[in-house]
């Protein structure tokens, strides 16, 4: 309490756009925040376990409806393993900002000095972290229920997965973010991000049926290519967009 | 009730007005604190403090009027101006799932610093969460989280300290905490903005007491207004202030120091 108190630092000036320092101290801040929310998440696992079980509900309903005709099920695999994680992930972006709302955190989280696009860019890193992670466990649920066999290609399956998450992801992160002032957000984020998402939707799952029959026509390059302009542009967008959408 | 803004005002609002849907919680406020100046804002619930005080952090956009902050726009320039305030809110705005000390990392790390452990260890023992650094947020009681919040605000050196209601939740050891906060920051040649609704606790700290009623400003002659002798004493440190040239202690006691070539 009676430490030594020093003097006032220098008032700071707008500074020349130098690179290097104010870029490591964006970087820190985009780490910071995703490392804050994935601790968080690992702490409570509420939110993981309930997304888990929501996504095996959805495909274990989804089989029930489809019937046990297996043939019809393997041609059904794509695009329900992609609204599975689609349902699913918007649950995880809720938690999101719940988290900043408790307490009045986003208040303090936006008075730190410093671009508003490193917190977007945190929060998308933590929630692709998270996505990720609920794929891993439907992926192989959805093989296993929809009797569909590992794919040749593989690695491109992976490719159609990374970039359809991120496409994913980066709105849903946005869109959470718009619809977290709002009381009805739960119901709210669903309505704005999913008219949004039909493209990605579409790509995706076009892009997965044809990997998963073995690409036999080379569509799946099409359907790949688009998909990789769809995310160049929500990425930009979300990013430029984020700071007129946080302040309200 | 106001007088013109000047280049060396620390805060310095013009015609601030901000409503919530219809409702105008501040309407029409101009108002500047001096460099080095204790203000204290008194009122009773709902009369505006509170938004006034956010605007002048740009945690919101005034509805109308204008602002600077050591001649920082407070819309042009928010940027700059959150490297030069912090905000101690009503609520505490930490993190409940995580721990005092990552409470205390995050926030150092987004204010662009190293987060040194032995750093963020001291700010605990300062306000006396010193054993419970790795207990997390949510099962400390309100007034612990209010200690932490303050710990927060000693990762950093604000020139102006905003504090919103900053004696709730806290026993007279933490009061003093604030307190010492206040004399601190004012020593260093920073300035406060304090609200609050009831002043007892603040030592007579204020430099100037000024209340508010229905969203406008009401100037009110107080005791808090005597400095008291160790703050007194504290304002020669400011002569040290980095630019400093001229150093003036005014009638009203107030130090004003003008920064040549500033804005």
């Amino acid at each position: 309490m009676t430490a030594p108190v020093a003097a006032l630092r220098p008032l700071p000036t707008p500074a020349p756009m130098t690179l290097g320092p104010s870029l490591r101290a964006d970087l820190q801040r985009v780490t910071a925040v995703a490392w804050k929310d994935l601790t968080a998440e690992r702490r409570t696992k509420a939110n993981f376990n309930a997304v888990v079980a929501m996504a095996g509900l959805i495909l274990l309903f989804f089989g029930f409806a489809l019937g046990p005709d297996a043939e019809g099920l393997r041609n059904a695999a794509s695009g329900v393993l992609w609204l599975t994680i689609l349902f699913s992930g918007v649950l995880a972006f809720n938690r999101s900002y719940q988290l900043e709302l408790e307490a009045g955190a986003l208040e303090q989280l936006l008075l730190y000095p410093g671009e508003r696009w490193t917190i977007y860019v945190g929060k998308l890193l933590a929630n692709l972290a998270f996505v990720f992670l609920v794929e891993v466990v439907t992926l192989p649920l959805t093989g296993v229920l929809y009797h569909v066999a590992f794919p040749e290609r593989w690695a491109t399956v992976l490719l159609v997965l990374v970039l359809g998450t991120t496409g994913f992801v980066s709105l849903g992160t946005l869109y959470a973010a718009m619809a977290s002032r709002s009381r009805s957000r739960e119901v709210l984020l669903p309505l704005l991000l999913f008219p949004m998402l039909v493209p990605v939707l579409i790509a995706a799952s076009g892009a997965t049926a044809s990997l998963l029959v073995g690409d036999v026509m080379g569509d799946s390059r099409a359907w790949i290519r688009l998909l990789a302009a769809f995310d160049a542009i929500f990425l930009v967008a979300s990013t430029w967009a984020f700071q007129f959408v946080i302040e309200g | 009730m106001s007088r013109l803004p000047q280049l060396s005002d620390a805060l310095a609002l013009n015609d601030i007005a901000h409503r919530y849907g219809r409702r105008w919680a501040v309407r029409g406020v101009s108002l500047n604190v001096a460099r080095s100046e204790v203000l204290a804002i008194m009122g009773h619930n709902g009369s505006g403090k509170s938004t006034l005080l956010r605007v002048a952090a740009t945690a919101i956009r005034a509805t109308r009027g204008s602002g600077t902050v050591f001649g920082a726009d407070l819309v042009r320039d928010a940027q700059i101006v959150r490297s030069m305030v912090a905000l101690l809110s009503t609520e505490p705005g930490v993190y409940g799932d995580l721990t005092a000390l990552e409470n205390l990392r995050f926030a150092a790390r987004m204010l662009g610093t190293s987060g040194d452990a032995l750093e963020l260890q001291r700010a605990l023992d300062r306000v006396g969460l010193g054993r419970e650094g790795h207990e997390r947020a949510r099962n400390m009681s309100s007034g612990m989280q209010r200690r932490l919040s303050i710990a927060r605000l000693l990762l950093r050196e604000p020139y102006l300290l905003l504090l919103d209601e900053p004696y709730n939740s806290l026993d007279p050891e933490g009061a003093g905490l604030v307190n010492t906060l206040i004399r601190e920051t004012r020593a260093r040649g920073g300035s406060v903005l304090l609200v609050a609704h009831d002043l007892s606790r603040s030592e007579g700290l204020a430099d100037r007491t000024m209340e508010m009623r229905d969203g406008l400003l009401v100037e009110s002659p107080s005791a808090d207004g005597e400095r008291d002798a160790a703050a007194a004493s504290d304002t020669d440190d400011a002569s040290d202030l980095a630019n400093a040239d001229v150093v003036e202690i005014s009638a009203a006691r107030r130090l004003r120091v003008e920064r040549g070539g500033a804005r």
